[in-house]
């Protein structure tokens, strides 16, 4: 290869490899700040401002949804496995919402850790089952049981 | 080893071979493009079973996937094209790289707005800022940056290099879409496709994904071998052959 080209080609890949560096520092640097929503645990270490408006996020923990008769308002528990958080949410859930499913809730926390939301979205994961599969293999784990 | 390399790069970098060879290639990749994207898209829309939770909502999947993949190879195509155009000085990488910038744009615009359409039934909203969805929109806007370089500029070389480097330097993005899903929290999922582990996924619904991601990876190959026949024909319209080539496609 003739220099100059040696030259530019090394310069590029250089360039290339420092400005990649450069932005993966930077979004280390600001990682808690890119995150998206709050765990469960880190609202209860306090890292979670009050009396402003924030994501947290996690499962729904089985058993915890509780309706209120005659009105659209529902409390549920959220948890990382780690620490769980009390949500209070006056509206429509999404369909994918259910116990056990991962959910983002936006709203304001108050001073006795209740989350009061403005709205709920669903989490789904990365696993894609039919119907059928999912009872099938629910089914041999009960047998294995 | 490394002779022969060279000799057979320097042959497919002259833009008259590329053309004269690229002539069989582009009709048959389009062909076995649109069979298999074609068999992908009815196989997955209405044959694949309904998703346990999302019931057919996530049959969009199979566009906005293989649309997201190809947005990022394309983008990686233009970053690699520029790069060697701007080393070894070689026009047909400049082409390549001007007339891949139009298809990245299409597949990224498709990409964001299949998941806005998934989005507003499965999370509940058709928007949100997290990671995944802005460097997404973040790369939608680096292939408009690129456009605009390529239009705005007097004399097309000028564009070409321009462009190359604001491809160069915005290839970082890249790996920030691949792994803001694992660095920070999303509401985006993380992903299914790995090549490290299986995938989480029905085989009954990983065939018809995977032959769409196949399909649409063809049709790129196809229209990019054509695009840059015709970007060739544009450009070099001053070379004796491509003269006669004109002439002779108007006779017909």
């Amino acid at each position: 290869m003739n220099p100059k080209r040696k030259q530019r080609l090394i310069l590029i890949l250089l360039g290339v490899c420092g400005l990649t560096v450069a932005v993966f520092l930077v979004i280390f640097a600001l990682r808690q700040n890119l995150n998206y929503f709050f765990t469960p645990l880190e609202i209860s270490n306090g890292a979670a401002p009050s009396e402003q408006v924030i994501r947290a996020g996690g499962m729904v923990l089985p058993g915890s949804i509780a309706r209120e008769d005659g009105s659209l308002v529902v409390n549920f528990k959220v948890t990382d496995y780690a620490a769980i958080i009390d949500v209070k949410y006056d509206g429509i859930l999404p369909d994918l919402f259910e116990e056990g499913q991962g959910v983002v809730v936006i709203g304001k926390l108050d001073d006795n850790g209740l989350l009061t939301a403005d709205s709920v979205l669903a989490k789904h994961d990365e696993t894609y089952m039919p119907p059928e599969v999912t009872h099938a293999l629910e089914q041999a784990e009960k047998a294995a049981k | 080893m490394w002779q022969l390399f060279v000799r057979w790069f320097h042959k497919w970098s002259s833009p008259k071979w590329f053309y004269e060879m690229s002539k069989p290639w582009s009709f048959w990749l389009g062909w076995a493009a649109l069979l298999i994207t074609t068999t992908a898209i009815i196989w997955g829309l209405g044959f694949a079973p309904v998703e346990r939770l999302q019931g057919n909502s996530y049959r969009i999947i199979f566009i906005h996937v293989p649309s997201a993949f190809l947005s990022e190879a394309i983008y990686v195509t233009i970053a690699i094209a520029g790069a060697i155009g701007l080393i070894w000085r070689i026009k047909l990488a400049y082409y390549v790289a001007k007339i891949c910038v139009p298809l990245g744009m299409s597949m990224a615009f498709l990409a964001l707005a299949t998941g806005a359409i998934w989005g507003k039934p499965t999370w509940g909203h058709w928007w949100v800022w997290d990671m995944r969805i802005t460097s997404m929109l973040i790369l939608l806007l680096l292939y408009i940056g690129l456009w605009a370089l390529h239009n705005a500029m007097e004399r097309p070389e000028s564009g070409d290099r321009a462009a190359a480097i604001l491809a160069l330097v915005g290839v970082v993005n890249i790996p920030v879409i691949k792994f803001s899903v694992n660095l920070v929290t999303t509401l985006h999922q993380p992903a299914t496709l790995k090549f490290t582990e299986k995938a989480p996924m029905h085989i009954s619904m990983l065939i018809p994904l995977l032959l769409s991601i196949l399909g649409f990876y063809l049709a790129f190959l196809a229209l990019m071998l054509v695009r840059s026949r015709i970007e060739i024909l544009r450009r070099e319209r001053k070379a004796k052959w491509v003269q006669q080539e004109i002439e002779q496609l108007g006779n017909r």
